[in-house]
């Protein structure tokens, strides 16, 4: 009963806050400067009459919203247009429709790129994570049930110096090395123009354009499973119940296993689910050095490109990625941890 | 008679604390238990007080081979457990269960009750199908004094008081059926309201199944009216044990006294003189030469300052005490 008041509760907090991404996402990206046609200025070959075609196909002739013709404060609009011819209106429209409009850039939809670039960044990045998650915790215990000792200290400063690795200064070593030792691909996610006999060897090729970026990514990030892991083990092994568990005759394996893993996940799973929001957004350094076709990379892309369609769906994915990661968090929480009845 | 059921013999554990003494040198010792021996009879109960730092928890985890003791003996059941490892342990903590202080931390917040409780039958394999291990489980509750058990069995530590939890983790020792339980200042975290009923509970137990309990305390008001024998530690050694009864109406060491007159008597013309012990609490790093008592002692001699005093017998049966002037008495 109280439990689904909090499930109830929980959501609704997440529907208001992605309203609210949403109406700041529009407004952000009206108030920067540049659009297609005035980016288009610079070209001496686009004609009066082509740049106001351009306004018009991206719809930026209407005005932002009632009362205002831009979000310049100084110069208001008129205040009697219909709601629902004005950019405010016909963004949110669209987006129910799941049109998040068209990439400056390529012409293509944002949604349809958005899509594409997301299923090669949930590639890296999920296999990096599991990856991490699963050495990261490995290690932290073994640390913890070692604690002081000379494999403690290996994982501890092994940790911190992976940790503090500038992310692309990694990327770059590794390619070289991965490269020129063992012949890796230097980028990209297929070898261009080549065709493939069968399945298995498109497999086989995107996963030797997978290795060096995964295992970057792994670097990286496993340095905070291990931290974590460790200082939780180590707070759950000074618990009493751990010495209980030993009075009562348990072996080393089955405290770890029954009585320690079981508290350290609690931590454990909260920080994977944050973290999986950030999935979205975590790997543009990498993406960027592999040029690994995945969202990161498209970002990066978009910004250099002032592609503002694509980039405010990539906003609004990435916002929404961590909304929802947030509360997933909370309901695992709530049910894994039985104390836990309700916020 | 029969031999006790434990028995310790000069036991000693150190433990290294703070920072080498120079380049290679060692570091300090704590002398936390520094030769201790006393014996645990069948079916007894002993209470062992002592201000708090003085070994007692120290001890209590060495007896169960949760510390290795560094020196001495311990004999259970007339074996030397003493360097006991892998089934011989596993064997001991089948027989020498623990409480600890408090509920709040000994158990495991994700478990449920019903688990916790079954936990030592599955590591020891005692009850081999479920139906029986469910039937010892509840069995075990209800002794706790936890009814009805099945009420309590799914629920999980955070829905019960503390009382229940300390219920708990009786009944989780009790399920194994030990001879002996250690139990480590049970009630200090429990409101005065329960202390009662778990010592109560404690009682009932020694009766019905002729629990040995070895009764941690700082407090000796608690025990008086439960234990068979009162053991006082000083500084990681005992320095008086003797029959309850003997060792309140005639208490032989200094320190005891010390103890027992901060303890409330309900009748006013029998309150004794409060003694405040002088000097600074006790440092288990760096012992006093001599009796180790004697920087606080309101009766010291120059003897104390050189001389050790060994625990010597005193007028009553069983009753002996550490002290130098005991002789003089
Ligand atoms: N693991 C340890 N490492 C270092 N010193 C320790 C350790 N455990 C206990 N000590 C020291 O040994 C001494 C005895 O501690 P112990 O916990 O046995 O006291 P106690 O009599 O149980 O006190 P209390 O009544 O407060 O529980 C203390 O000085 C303590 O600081
Ligand atoms: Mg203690």
């Amino acid at each position: 009963m109280k439990r689904y008041q909090f499930l109830l509760q929980k959501f609704a907090w997440a529907l208001f806050t992605i309203l609210f991404v949403l109406v700041l996402n529009f407004f952000l990206f009206r108030v920067l400067p540049g659009d297609p046609a005035r980016a288009g200025v610079r070209d001496p070959r686009l004609t009066k009459a082509a740049q106001e075609a351009l306004r018009v196909r991206f719809g930026l002739d209407k005005p932002v919203i009632n009362c205002f013709e831009t979000l310049n404060p100084l110069r208001l609009g008129d205040c009697w247009v219909n709601p629902l011819e004005t950019q405010f209106f016909i963004y949110l429209g669209n987006l129910l429709s799941g049109d998040l409009g068209t990439s400056y850039h390529t012409n293509r939809p944002v949604a349809a790129i958005l899509a594409e670039r997301l299923g090669n960044t949930v590639l890296l990045v999920g296999l990096g994570t599991v990856l991490s998650i699963v050495i990261g915790i490995a290690l932290g215990v073994v640390a913890a049930w070692r604690a002081r000792t000379l494999i403690d200290y290996a994982a501890l400063v092994g940790s911190l110096v992976a940790w503090s690795l500038p992310t692309f200064w990694l990327g770059i070593i590794l390619l070289l090395w991965g490269s020129t030792q063992f012949g890796l691909p230097l980028g990209g996610k297929a070898t261009p123009g080549l065709a493939f006999a069968s399945p298995l060897e498109a497999w086989w090729d995107t996963g030797r354009h997978l290795l060096l970026p995964t295992l970057t990514y792994t670097i990286i990030f496993v340095a905070e499973y291990v931290l974590i892991m460790r200082s939780t083990m180590l707070d759950i092994l000074a618990e009493d119940y751990i010495l209980t568990a030993k009075a009562k005759g348990l072996t080393t394996f089955q405290i770890l296993k029954d009585h320690a893993l079981r508290n350290a996940a609690l931590p454990i799973v909260t920080i994977v689910a944050l973290n999986l929001g950030f999935t979205v957004a975590g790997a543009i350094q990498i993406e960027s050095v592999f040029s690994w076709p995945g969202l990161g990379l498209a970002t990066y892309e978009a910004i250099v490109r002032r592609d503002y369609p694509l980039l405010q769906g990539a906003f609004l994915l990435l916002a929404i990625s961590v909304i929802f990661a947030n509360l997933f968090a909370d309901l695992l929480y709530s049910f894994l941890d039985p104390r836990v009845q309700t916020g | 008679m029969k031999a006790p059921i434990l028995e310790v013999r000069d036991l000693r554990k150190l433990f290294p604390v703070g920072p080498a003494q120079g380049w290679g040198g060692a570091r300090p010792l704590v002398r936390a238990v520094d030769g201790v021996s006393f014996a645990l009879e069948r079916g007894e109960v002993l209470a062992l007080a002592g201000e708090s730092g003085c070994g007692k928890s120290t001890l209590a985890l060495t007896l169960m081979g949760l510390e290795a003791a560094d020196a001495g003996a311990i004999w259970f059941d007339g074996q030397d457990v003493t360097q006991a490892r892998g089934a011989a342990l596993k064997t001991l903590r089948r027989h020498v269960q623990m409480v600890f202080q408090d509920p709040y931390e000994s158990l495991n917040p994700m478990m449920t009750i019903g688990e916790i409780v079954a936990e030592p039958l599955v590591v020891h394999g005692l009850a081999g199908t479920a139906p029986e291990r469910q039937t010892r489980v509840l069995k075990a509750l209800e002794e706790a004094g936890l009814k009805p058990a099945d009420h309590f069995a799914g629920r999980r530590p955070h829905e019960l008081s503390g009382g229940q939890r300390q219920r708990v983790v009786i009944a989780a020792a009790l399920v194994l059926e030990p001879s002996v339980l250690l139990a480590d200042e049970p009630v200090s975290m429990l409101d005065v309201s329960i202390r009662a009923e778990i010592l109560n509970l404690l009682s009932d137990l020694r009766e019905r199944r002729g629990i040995s309990v070895l009764f941690i305390t700082h407090d000796l008001s608690t025990v008086a009216y439960f234990a068979d024998r009162i053991a006082v530690m000083y500084l990681g050694r005992i320095v008086e044990i003797g029959p309850t009864r003997a060792v309140l109406r005639a208490p032989q060491h200094p320190y005891t006294r010390a103890l027992l007159s901060v303890v409330p008597v309900p009748n006013p013309r029998l309150r004794r003189e409060r003694v405040i012990l002088q000097g600074e609490t006790p440092n288990p790093v760096r012992i006093p030469p001599g009796c180790r008592f004697h920087p606080r002692c309101p009766v010291v001699t120059e003897r104390c300052r050189s001389v050790d005093p060994a625990l010597t017998p005193a007028a009553d049966l069983g009753h002996a005490a550490a002290c130098l002037l005991l002789d003089q008495a």
